[in-house]
């Protein structure tokens, strides 16, 4: 059964129709990528998955379950997860502190108990602690564990928000071009932690634009043009495709 | 936890009210404990302020009203005699289970009341179910409109109690009895009392700090922060925003209301300044130069500009005093006093870095 079931969605913003018609679907396990030229309609689509904004026509299944009228807050709760393509850091707060957040749809202390500060409520928070710097070593950055969030540099910015990203322990992770911004040697690094986390057994969807990155790291991927579905493969295959080339990698190989 | 570094600044704070108290007894200087006390439930106000603006980032310019609430609910519910409304059922089954209390006015006339407790937690319902009702509807606004609407929140308060004659109008109420907490505490104005109620009122600003303490270095703190931070990203993160932005507000119109019933029965009374829409302000700057999400910090310049105020230092521009520290700190130290790159350097040395 695929994890994340796409059938029809549609979405216009007064008459432009952002996303129209688009279907496809995730199975368990791979990694899946959606390009296309800018304005695509590729945010919209995670918008549309993440609950972020409503759909207009379409369903989508996670689990087997219909999100498409859920609330963000309650869609990542199933457990779904996302990073931001400009990075959504919480400033004030630590690297830990900022997976530790991650955490938070895998522990329930609510005002009461935290106010008291309960037993049960100590031990959790001990557990998230253990739990969030496991998460820091697994994206190599645990020197920074201490270190506000915000003054540490671009990539280790990505990293924090990967970690905090796994630290609900989602089954889907969606990655809003998490290349951006990143110089080479930084992608490269990027590359081996995404297949990293594959290996982990997470099911991961990304935008992406850097074409390496996605050719490299994909197992299939879903191009986009005019809110359309023009193609869907594997790499191998999107490269060889004469539409996709004309539209897309030929004229704007660096978009 | 044992002592953990954490628990230092509340053993220093403990610390620091018994020597305040020892200083003033050994100097016979006992009459600035009246202010000290006022001071204290006007810093329970801010301390729950602080949790909601610093914390959650949600600005309220309608706090006062919620200290009103408090205050006007206890006092009317004290204060008004329900003697001729003694046959009446519901007020039959009232005294029946011990909610009234029979007494006596200056002039020998049979009162009958409800008791202080049974006001205290009538007074904190209501203002729960107030806020609950305001804050569902309102805390969907961001920014400036937020601002308004609380702003509005409170004018109406202040304009109701101006205008109602159960609360007494232009005069407030006064005559409030002495709210008996425990055997041997009672909270009043009373010159015997001045001691215990200077360590009631200190020792409700210690529970208010350790509780909100504990709020904001757990799951909920840091998911209020997390709000702050980015609503999108809490919301990717599981985090039900606009729950927590509510129960905040809930959370701290109680540290709100809490304060009004205290400092009512210690002063007897209330009037309708206390719902002032200057009150509000005072809070909103005092949390301002404090550092906005600094429970300490706010706490502190509450302690001494509450302080300072009460003993009447600003003179007629109290209220000018504090619309201009508010354009001051919004001008040079936005991040508030203690984070002045000077002071930072100290602070992050020597002091709690974020609580």
């Amino acid at each position: 059964m695929a994890l994340l079931e796409i059938k029809n969605l549609s979405r216009s913003f007064g008459g432009l129709q952002a996303v129209s018609d688009i279907s496809f679907s995730l199975v368990e396990g791979m990694i899946k990528a959606v390009i296309g030229p800018n304005g695509a309609g590729k945010t919209t689509l995670f918008n549309l998955i993440c609950g972020n904004i409503p759909l207009s026509a379409g369903t989508i299944r996670f689990q087997g379950q219909h999100i498409e009228r859920l609330k963000s807050h309650q869609i990542a709760a199933l457990g779904m997860s996302r990073t931001f393509q400009n990075i959504k850091i919480f400033p004030g707060m630590t690297a830990l502190e900022n997976v530790m957040v991650g955490c938070h749809t895998r522990s329930r202390a609510g005002f009461i108990a935290a106010m008291l500060r309960l037993p049960q409520t100590f031990r959790e928070e001990r557990e998230i602690r253990r739990r969030s710097l496991e998460l820091l070593e697994l994206v190599e950055i645990p020197q920074t564990a201490d270190c506000e969030a915000a003054s540490l540099s671009f990539g280790q910015q990505r990293a924090v928000e990967l970690a905090r990203a796994l630290a609900a322990g989602p089954s889907l992770l969606l990655l809003d071009e998490p290349a951006a911004g990143l110089n080479i040697y930084e992608t490269a690094e990027l590359a081996r932690l995404i297949t990293k986390i594959k290996e982990l057994g997470v099911t991961i969807l990304l935008v992406e634009h850097d074409m390496s990155l996605v050719m490299d790291i994909s197992d299939e991927i879903v191009v986009l043009d005019f809110g359309r579905k023009l193609a869907e493969d594997i790499p191998a295959r999107i490269q060889q495709n004469r539409a996709v080339i004309q539209v897309y990698l030929g004229d704007d190989e660096d978009a | 936890m044992g002592i953990s570094k954490r628990n230092i600044p509340v053993l220093l704070l403990i610390a620091l009210v018994v020597i305040v108290q020892l200083i003033t007894a050994g100097t016979d200087t006992s009459f600035y404990l009246t202010q000290l006390t006022m001071t204290a439930y006007y810093s329970l106000v801010i301390i729950g302020l602080c949790l909601l603006m610093g914390y959650a980032g949600q600005l309220s310019l309608g706090h006062a009203g919620f200290f009103a609430i408090g205050g006007y609910v206890s006092a009317a519910l004290t204060t008004h005699n329900l003697i001729g409304l003694r046959h009446n059922q519901l007020i039959e089954l009232l005294n029946k289970t011990g909610l009234l209390s029979m007494g006596q006015d200056i002039y020998g006339e049979k009162i009958l009341t409800v008791i202080p407790w049974a006001a205290c937690l009538a007074a904190i319902l209501v203002t729960i179910i107030i806020a609950f009702a305001i804050g569902k509807p309102v805390l969907k606004l961001k920014g400036h409109y937020l601002a308004m609407a609380t702003l509005g929140f409170g004018i109406i308060i202040f304009r109701f109690a101006m205008a109602t004659e159960y609360f007494g109008e232009a005069d407030g109420i006064s005559g409030v009895p002495p709210f008996h907490l425990l055997p041997g505490l009672t909270v009043s104005g009373d010159f015997g009392a001045r001691i215990s109620n200077y360590y009631i009122a200190w020792g409700l600003v210690l529970l208010g700090m350790i509780l909100s303490l504990n709020l904001v270095n757990s799951r909920v703190g840091r998911a209020l922060r997390a709000i702050h931070g980015s609503e999108e990203a809490a919301a990717a993160m599981g985090i039900n925003a606009s729950r927590f932005k509510l129960y905040t507000f809930v959370i701290s119109a109680v540290f709100a209301a809490l304060a009004g019933v205290m400092l009512t029965h210690y002063n007897g009374g209330i009037g309708p300044s206390e719902a002032s829409v200057m009150k509000s302000v005072r809070y909103v700057a005092i949390i301002a130069i404090g550092g906005m999400s600094s429970l300490w910090g706010a706490l502190c310049m509450g302690v001494i500009l509450n302080f300072m105020s009460l003993r009447g230092m600003f003179g007629s521009y109290d209220g000018a005093v504090f619309g201009a520290i508010l354009v001051a700190m919004m001008l040079f130290a936005p991040d508030g006093i203690l984070r002045l790159p000077l002071l930072k350097k100290l602070w992050r040395k020597n002091g709690p870095a974020r609580n």
